[in-house]
């Protein structure tokens, strides 16, 4: 197996792109990724595209193909991933596999997705398609909903407090006002979301005990990146390659109710046990982490189950800065889903991107991990039962 | 422009006593205190200067809007409306955003438009709730009829008050499907929708008092747009 590497990344500001196709998209930034890896005119053996649901939002399919010929990468390979919200890890996984086989040398990744076509609660219930269709969609089960018991188990179970969901909200929010990329550029405060009488408008309940700050928004926008055997990098640029040291990947019961302890997310931790164990490092290793924080709880969650904290202590350690910029372990420093924004079929391959910029030390101060050597992202498919995460690392 | 006020008093519409809407602050979710108050007739040659850009912003409707709002302000100031008011939210003294509407008469109130400047804080939701209340609490009306022209007010309105569809009756903005707000079914919303704290603390009202500031009309457009178009 070969060492496989970042050689660039592409991404284009999240939020509400009316004036672009998902296709636009998905060729902004793959333009970017493949200036940034120093490609110019050269093409690529493959390409892989990861979109969960243009085939529903915008009626359109073979993503992949249309991509590369907009490219004009032909005839490189292409084919499309779908893993639902984790299909950008999906797709970043094959393009890694690929290259490591030997069978590919150079490989673009794209993901993307154009959610604001239809309004909030199509978009909702587009998402939910990846509930069970038989004992869960059909009851009005959506994911605010499912992350919203999520979060009341782990108050039952653990003390998990409004404020320490809240220390996750107003972080997220402020990095990503710092994010030139994210959809939400807006600073919050605890006395306007949570101590002041009027937060009952200002951040109504969601689903129970979430409320609307704790929700990431619904976004478009695409991101990229440039994957290369790591021996043939610098034929194409002189970036500092990251090195993907290692993946993981795991699978959990489709319908909530058939897992043994709900709170558990077993797929999280065992994505995770297999990325630190292929890369041969450990949590403790690493010194900036993107977690798939489409509802506060998740990184909270996320933030033990792959080794960050001791269960029931991810909470507590939100609330004292832990997982702030200058903290153990900082956690989301690009604003995350719930700033940056969750174009689901983007989140995987955005994770990796803001990754590779804190590997290469390329983000202002205020954002930047300080000598950040080893990144670490998880992509959160389904609800919680595809989990896909990797491990960077900066090549010196 | 020479007015004959003669024939004036013939087009002049005769005008119902309003009680003035008592001023009150809101915070934001950013903690920025928006003081809400009403405006004088004499203001709204201001306030159509911040209303003006919005006639060239299609996005979330914010154009057709704009143009009633525009048309129904200077219909106002020129005494061709009868019984309108117009509130304003302000913070730091500029205008984040506005709302109108009239009495039909002592019983029904009109809900005329909202207009948010500043997105993302609900500015919108907070001053159609302020002017729910004024005319529920304030005008002591039974009822007030609503209609949508975007979507984002179908969802805040419609949706979030669970407002009464009323078959057979048209608003007066057209033929849209009408709805109302009744006295019960604002007292049964009102600790979920509608904010705000009185008296406001006198600097905060004073600054809102002392003049009316806008932004200037990129400003207004970069604020509803984004400064990205998104």
């Amino acid at each position: 197996m070969r060492d496989v590497a970042v050689i660039g990344v592409g991404i284009i500001p999240f939020g509400r792109r009316d004036e672009d196709s998902l296709l636009d998209m998905l060729a902004y930034s793959s333009l970017k990724a493949l200036d940034d890896a120093g490609l110019g005119e050269k093409g690529v053996d493959a390409l892989y595209v990861a979109n969960m649901g243009a085939g529903i939002l915008q009626h359109q399919t073979a993503i992949a193909s249309a991509l590369a010929d907009r490219l004009s990468l032909l005839p490189c390979s292409a084919d499309t991933v779908e893993n639902g919200p984790a299909s950008g890890a999906s797709a970043i996984k094959n393009g890694v596999l690929a290259i490591a086989s030997g069978y590919y040398d150079t490989v673009l990744v794209a993901g993307g997705e154009k959610m604001r076509e239809v309004v909030g609660w199509k978009a909702t219930d587009f998402v939910a398609t990846l509930t069970h269709p038989q004992v869960e969609y059909p009851y009005g089960i959506t994911l605010p909903g499912m992350a919203g018991m999520l979060a009341r188990l782990y108050m039952e179970k653990y003390g998990l407090t409004e404020e320490q969901l809240i220390a996750v909200s107003l972080k997220n929010q402020r990095m990503g006002s710092l994010n030139p990329y994210s959809h939400v550029e807006m600073m919050i405060t605890k006395e306007g979301i949570h101590d002041h009488r009027d937060a009952i408008v200002n951040n109504p309940m969601a689903a129970d005990p979430l409320h609307l700050y704790d929700m990431c928004p619904v976004s478009d926008g695409a991101a990229a990146v440039m994957l290369c055997a790591l021996e043939k990098a610098s034929q194409f640029t002189s970036n500092v390659p990251v090195v993907v040291a290692g993946f993981g990947q795991a699978t959990d019961t489709h319908t909530l109710q058939e897992r043994d302890d709900p709170t558990e997310l077993k797929a999280v931790t065992l994505a995770a046990q297999q990325a630190f164990a292929r890369a041969g490092l450990t949590p403790q290793d690493v010194d900036v982490a993107e977690l798939h924080d489409a509802f506060t709880i998740l990184e909270i969650v996320e933030s033990e189950r792959v080794g960050f904290f001791k269960t029931g202590e991810g909470g507590k350690a939100a609330e004292r800065g832990e997982t702030a910029l200058g903290g153990k372990i900082p956690i989301n420093m690009s604003g995350g889903l719930k700033a940056r924004g969750h174009p689901v079929g983007a989140t995987g391959v955005a994770q990796v991107v803001d990754i590779v910029f804190q590997l290469r030390h390329a983000l202002p101060e205020g954002r930047q991990v300080k000598n950040a050597k080893v990144g670490f992202t998880l992509n959160f498919g389904g609800f919680g039962n595809n989990i896909v995460s990797f491990v960077l690392r900066r090549a010196e | 422009m020479t007015v004959d006020m003669e024939l004036e008093a013939v087009l002049r519409a005769p005008e119902l006593e309003m009680p003035p809407y008592p001023p009150k602050v809101i915070t934001l979710a950013n903690s920025k205190k928006m003081v809400v108050r009403p405006i004088k007739r004499e203001d709204v040659p201001t306030l159509l200067k911040v209303v003006r850009p919005t006639l060239d912003i299609p996005r979330d409707y914010y154009d057709i809007v704009g143009a009633r709002l525009y048309a129904e302000l200077l219909g106002w100031y020129r005494y061709r409306v009868r019984n309108e008011y117009c509130l304003i939210g302000q913070v730091d003294g500029f205008v984040v955003g506005m709302v109108n509407g009239r009495m039909w008469d002592q019983n029904i109130g009109i809900s005329l438009h909202t207009l948010a400047i500043d997105r993302g804080l609900h500015v919108g939701a907070h001053l159609f709730a302020s002017k729910m209340e004024y005319h529920i609490e304030h005008l002591g009306q039974q009822e007030v009829w609503i209609t949508a022209e975007s979507p984002i007010g179908f969802r805040r309105w419609m949706i979030e008050y669970g407002l009464i569809k009323q078959e057979g009756v048209q608003h007066e903005l057209g033929g849209a499907t009408s709805y109302k707000l009744t006295r019960d079914l604002y007292f049964e919303t009102k600790p979920r929708l509608v904010a705000g704290v009185r008296p406001v603390p006198q600097e905060l009202l004073d600054q809102a008092m002392q003049s009316i500031l806008i932004a200037s009309e990129a400003e207004v457009t970069e604020k509803i747009c984004g400064v990205k178009g998104r």
